[in-house]
């Protein structure tokens, strides 16, 4: 690859809304835990709820990980998508290979005003996907990749 | 041989046909009750229902119709939920001809068009007549071929024969396969038993019935499908043609192989066999398809010697490579099966990869198919300094995988591949 490429980042909201998505998903985990619990024992209780909470800051540190390393670079034939921490995955996408490009906007993402940017081509296999960008953003990225494949277009 | 205007129906013994094995129980049924002189009278219930199929069936027929327009085959059919199918010719990836046994005796075939693109799809035409269907497969894909203005071709294409399978070697190669050795084993298991314990056996047979007669089944449907599999080249594609009771034939067009499989299981490597695999761009496998059904793959060369299959190669992946560069050594940390056959290689065109535990897998690519990469890496491979390429193509079935390379020869590979893939699709 000639060079380092230009990473792009989602939108900073994204980091926001993953954050908030572990917590309150930890602390109805714990608040139940505890409540069904507390009748009988009230240390049982204790102790599952304090570990659920430790997960819960566990994944927390995992989801920041996770949210930083997604990235994207348009680069003048293909776009390259990169993601996960663990598992570090790179994809290439040529323009001219992309058969359409779909943004979806789920609830809470709608609330952070974000939305995912979907890129599909006539491989099952290729996924790639870039979350979290802003909605106009995303707007962006598709009309210019649609027009990036309309002008690069090939067969099958 | 139809015109390019005019609305056409199916050939009239199609419901029969269709219903197959219905219509076989139907008779099956009706002929003792009719002949065991008990008179219509008792039977009426029975024949009512026939009717009524009947009828449905020949509903059916009469409201479906096709014809070409232009560049396109358009299918109309349905009463209640009528529909209206268009199949851009120029999408055809390959048309086959399909006989079952039922439609042999009635001297009528179907026409599969299998579409590639957005609207992957199956078109298809079942039945005609069985003389019609040939030259019909011959102007679509000349349609298909050149667009709208051409000229339907008045006489047979000619074609060179390439190979046909033998059918004893083909009914050894089921025998010492995979699936056909297990089988064995437990059939010869079986009989072992039925000598030392008779009393044993029932259970044990009654208990493993329903998997014996998954894998006969399997075993028989394989070979009747390869049964005399033979590969002839034509102006218009490779044709394959095969079959024992129900008859087969395709034509895949040159260009449009999506990526080429060798298979060799274990003891096929001692007699130097292998079985060759062509992927095509068609409908992608849908999540509520089985396994075996959706993965299929058309077998271009079910059992042949390495040197037919590369000969066959040759016509489906130009500028085909063999796979030299091995996996660095310390890849048999991660793979300790598979580091042994792990390999691939490139050349100007095309892409190899090499794989497999017990068979060996060689997968070939061609290069100007390639949809999408991808670079995965992998806590254990971060640790031994590997990582994985893989090269996305449309079939249903296969990728090419450069499995566990050392990170720097995959990273390289990969820009090399993606340049060289740019080169070739603007080429193209």
């Amino acid at each position: 690859m000639s060079g380092e490429p230009d990473w792009q980042r989602p939108s900073p909201r994204l980091l926001t809304m993953r954050r908030l998505e572990v917590t309150s998903a930890t602390a109805v985990l714990a608040v139940v835990g505890f409540v069904v619990l507390a009748f009988t024992q009230i240390v049982a209780a204790v102790i599952v709820a304090a570990g659920i909470v430790l997960a819960g800051v566990a994944s927390l540190v995992f989801v920041t990980r996770r949210v930083r390393a997604w990235g994207y670079a348009e680069r003048e034939d293909d776009l390259f998508v990169r993601r996960g921490v663990m598992f570090s995955r790179m994809s290439v996408i040529p323009y001219g290979r992309m058969q359409f490009i779909d943004v979806t906007a789920g609830p809470v993402e709608r609330l952070f005003g974000l939305a995912t940017v979907r890129m599909h081509t006539a491989a099952a296999a290729s996924d790639a996907r870039i979350p979290g960008l802003a909605a106009d953003e995303a707007a962006r990225v598709r009309d210019r990749l649609a027009e990036l494949g309309e002008a690069q277009a090939a067969g099958l | 041989m139809s015109e390019d205007s005019g609305w056409q129906r199916l050939h009239p013994l199609s419901p029969v046909v269709r219903a197959g094995r219905g219509t076989i129980a139907i008779f099956v049924i009706l002929v003792p009750t009719l002949l065991g002189g008990r008179g219509l009278g008792s039977s009426l219930p029975q024949l009512a229902v026939v009717g009524v199929i009947a009828v449905l069936g020949f509903v059916q027929w009469l409201v479906t119709r096709w014809r070409i327009e232009g560049d396109d085959l358009r299918i109309e059919t349905g009463v209640l939920r009528r529909q209206s199918l268009r199949f851009p010719l120029s999408q055809v990836q390959a048309i086959d001809i399909v006989r079952p046994g039922l439609a042999r005796m009635f001297r009528v075939a179907e026409l599969r068009l299998r579409m590639g693109g957005s609207t992957a799809s199956t078109a298809r035409l079942a039945y005609l007549n069985e003389k019609e269907a040939e030259p019909l497969r011959a102007h679509l894909l000349a349609l298909a071929h050149a667009g709208e203005h051409a000229v339907p071709p008045t006489e047979e294409l000619a074609e060179e024969v390439l190979t046909t399978v033998p059918t004893r070697r083909l009914v050894a190669s089921i025998l010492i396969s995979d699936v056909g050795i297990v089988a064995e084993l437990v059939i010869a298991g079986l009989i072992v038993a039925a000598v030392l314990t008779p009393s044993a056996v029932v259970g044990l047979a009654s208990g493993g019935a329903a998997w014996l007669f998954a894998v006969a089944t399997a075993l028989w449907r394989r070979f009747n499908q390869e049964y005399r599999l033979t590969v002839a080249r034509a102006e218009d594609g490779l044709r394959l043609r095969s079959g024992l009771v129900a008859l087969s034939a395709e034509t895949i067009r040159p260009g449009r192989v999506q990526a080429v499989r060798m298979v060799e299981p274990l003891l096929w490597r001692r007699l130097g066999w292998c079985r060759l695999e062509v992927d095509l761009a068609g409908r992608q496998r849908r999540r509520g398809e089985s396994g075996s059904t959706g993965r299929q793959l058309r077998a271009l060369l079910p059992v042949g010697s390495r040197a037919l299959a590369a000969d066959l190669l040759e016509h489906l992946v130009p500028d085909a490579p063999q796979p030299t560069r091995r996996a660095p050594r310390r890849a048999v940390v991660k793979s300790p099966l598979r580091w042994r056959f792990l390999a691939w290689e490139r050349s100007d065109r095309a892409v190899v990869t090499c794989t497999g535990r017990v068979r060996r897998v060689t997968v070939w690519v061609p290069l100007e198919k390639v949809q999408s990469f991808r670079r995965v890496e992998g806590p254990l491979q971060r640790r031994l300094r590997l990582a994985t390429v893989h090269l996305d193509v449309a079939g249903r079935a296969l990728h090419a995988t450069l499995r566990d390379r050392d990170r720097a020869e995959g990273d390289e590979a990969l820009a090399d591949l993606v340049a060289r893939a740019r080169e070739l699709r603007r080429a193209g």
